[in-house]
């Protein structure tokens, strides 16, 4: 660890070591203390409610776990899918979006409008509406060309609903880039959309890396939204599987699914931005 | 151990990159000691490492007496005997020059908000920032800026003033009135190290300069025999880059 040049640490630094690690094993002892003292106190009281007997009969019977979950295991997967496929959608669309919203020519003011129309009036609109809307809606129209899936439309309503609000945050990180640096980028004379590209939309990705998990996360669980439209997704499934056994247990299968899919996401993104983080700041505070 | 602040056999690397190599320096309260030396030789580091902004790898840094490397003392406790102020200001944008001086008296000190506020008007008053009080920092000349800075540093009344280059992002004609309060408080007996570039300055006000190169502390003592009679080569060599004539 320590850099080339023959250094060895004196006596003094030594001890100082052996003292943050007798900090750091103390801290760890409290935090691994605290969780389980915290943890097993919860536990015991919901063990220890009157009603856990039936609780656990209707929502954790292990027999029902086993029995729904292949079924639950296809409908997660189109979830999955569901989610990769918008997401890949929402990301451009939701930037072409924010983008178009700053620009300046006179000419684009149409553009201007329909962006700032689209995202107030889809923002306002619940979204198991425009799954119904145009799960049940489009098919019924009975349009030449177009597909009547209606697990298609509920997931063109899903990257509608979604890039609505992921504009936003996309706007608000390249209102949050400094001035200085557009000025610095028209001082090279990069024009307008140049300078977004190349300077103003690369920092603000960054930054809104946080809230765009946020929003990818609860898009993973709103893709469960599908199933209002009779679409067999893993929660329709699981409310199927229910209402003909009379058991609630695949629903917290399912939920299980989902915090199983949410949370290596989540790590994945600390990494990456503390990565970053690394690269671009070291040593600057 | 007799000085307010007494380094010895500091050593910082980050990586491979050795930054302080064997520091050792003595300040006792009055004096105005000055770094100077070319840029990457170390002396912003060993300043943050004096504010504890940076952990050591070795070596000792004592205050009163008291070893502030030691990981069992509260950094906070260290940091609010001293100020800091940076290159870049670093004034908090979102606060008015008032309450980014009454702040830490407040939040960190205890004090009340009614001496906080006489303390910072009665500092800004001083230094010329009256009529700027309740601006918006961005609103300020670089030259208010960093003399608001220095202000909200004095405003915690510390035992000790860390300066890092604070007149080096200013044009040329604003730097004289922040050295002006530099030169103030030197005369009125604040205790402070700075980091600098004005070797006129530095000469005028210090009672030791230290010549800083590739980490080390290559010469130090008093201004008048380290810009007229320097004991090292590198030191003569760095002089005449830097002196005019």
């Amino acid at each position: 660890m320590g850099p080339a040049g023959g250094w060895t640490p004196s006596d003094h630094e030594l001890g100082r070591r052996e003292v943050r690690r007798r900090q750091r094993r103390r801290s760890l002892l409290v935090s691994t203390g605290t969780t389980v003292v915290v943890l097993g106190l919860l536990l015991l009281g919901l063990l220890a409610a009157p009603g856990w007997p039936r609780v656990q009969a209707l929502f954790f019977s292990w027999e029902d776990a086993r029995e729904s979950f292949p079924a639950i295991l296809d409908g997660i997967w189109l979830n999955i899918r569901l989610f990769v496929l918008c997401q890949l959608a929402i990301l451009p669309l939701a930037l072409l979006i924010a983008v178009s919203r700053g620009t300046r020519s006179p000419w684009l003011a149409p553009v201007r409008v329909v962006a700032v129309t689209y995202t107030d009036v889809v923002r306002g609109i619940p979204t198991i509406l425009l799954v119904v809307l145009l799960g049940f809606g489009v098919p019924a129209l009975q349009l030449e060309g177009l597909t009547n899936d209606r697990t298609f439309w509920a997931g063109v309503a899903l990257v509608i609903s979604y890039s609505a609000y992921v504009a936003e945050v996309f706007r608000a990180g390249i209102d949050s880039v400094h001035p200085s640096q557009v000025a610095s980028a028209q001082a090279l004379g990069l024009g307008h959309v140049r300078t977004l590209r190349h300077v103003v939309v690369p920092q603000a990705v960054r930054r809104v890396v946080p809230p765009l998990l946020n929003d990818f996360v609860s898009l993973q669980k709103d893709t469960a939204l599908v199933s209002a439209v009779g679409v067999f997704d893993a929660v329709y499934t699981a409310r199927d599987y229910g209402a003909y056994n009379f058991n609630y247990t695949p629903l917290v299968v399912v939920a299980a699914f989902f915090v199983a899919m949410t949370v290596p996401l989540a790590r994945l993104t600390d990494w990456l931005q503390r990565r970053l983080v690394e690269r671009e700041r070291a040593g600057a505070r | 151990m007799s000085g307010l602040l007494e380094v010895r056999g500091l050593r910082k690397a980050y990586g491979e990159r050795l930054v302080l190599d064997d520091v050792s320096l003595s300040v006792a309260a009055g004096d105005v000691v000055c770094l100077i030396g070319s840029s990457g030789s170390g002396k912003s580091t060993l300043l943050r490492c004096l504010d504890l902004l940076e952990p050591v790898d070795d070596g000792t840094i004592h205050l009163d007496g008291v070893e502030i490397t030691d990981p069992e003392v509260d950094l906070r406790a260290v940091r609010r005997r001293m100020g800091m102020v940076f290159q870049a200001y670093n004034l908090f944008p979102h606060l008015t020059i008032l309450e980014n001086c009454t702040l830490a008296p407040r939040r960190a000190h205890g004090v009340g908000r009614r001496e906080a506020r006489d303390r910072a008007l009665d500092l800004l008053g001083r230094f010329g920032l009256a009529e700027h009080v309740d601006k918006h920092p961005d609103r300020l000349s670089g030259g208010q800026q960093q003399r608001a800075a220095v202000v909200r540093a004095l405003c915690t009344q510390p035992t000790l003033l860390l300066l890092d280059e604070i007149t080096a992002a200013l044009d040329p004609e604003l730097v004289g009135e922040v050295l002006d309060i530099v030169r103030d408080l030197a005369a009125g007996g604040t205790t402070m190290v700075l980091a600098t570039h004005e070797m006129a300055f530095a000469r005028e006000v210090a009672t030791t300069v230290c010549f800083l190169e590739g980490g080390r502390i290559l010469e130090q003592g008093p201004p008048d025999r380290i810009f007229t009679r320097p004991g090292q080569e590198r030191t003569r060599a760095f002089l005449r880059r830097v002196l005019p004539s």
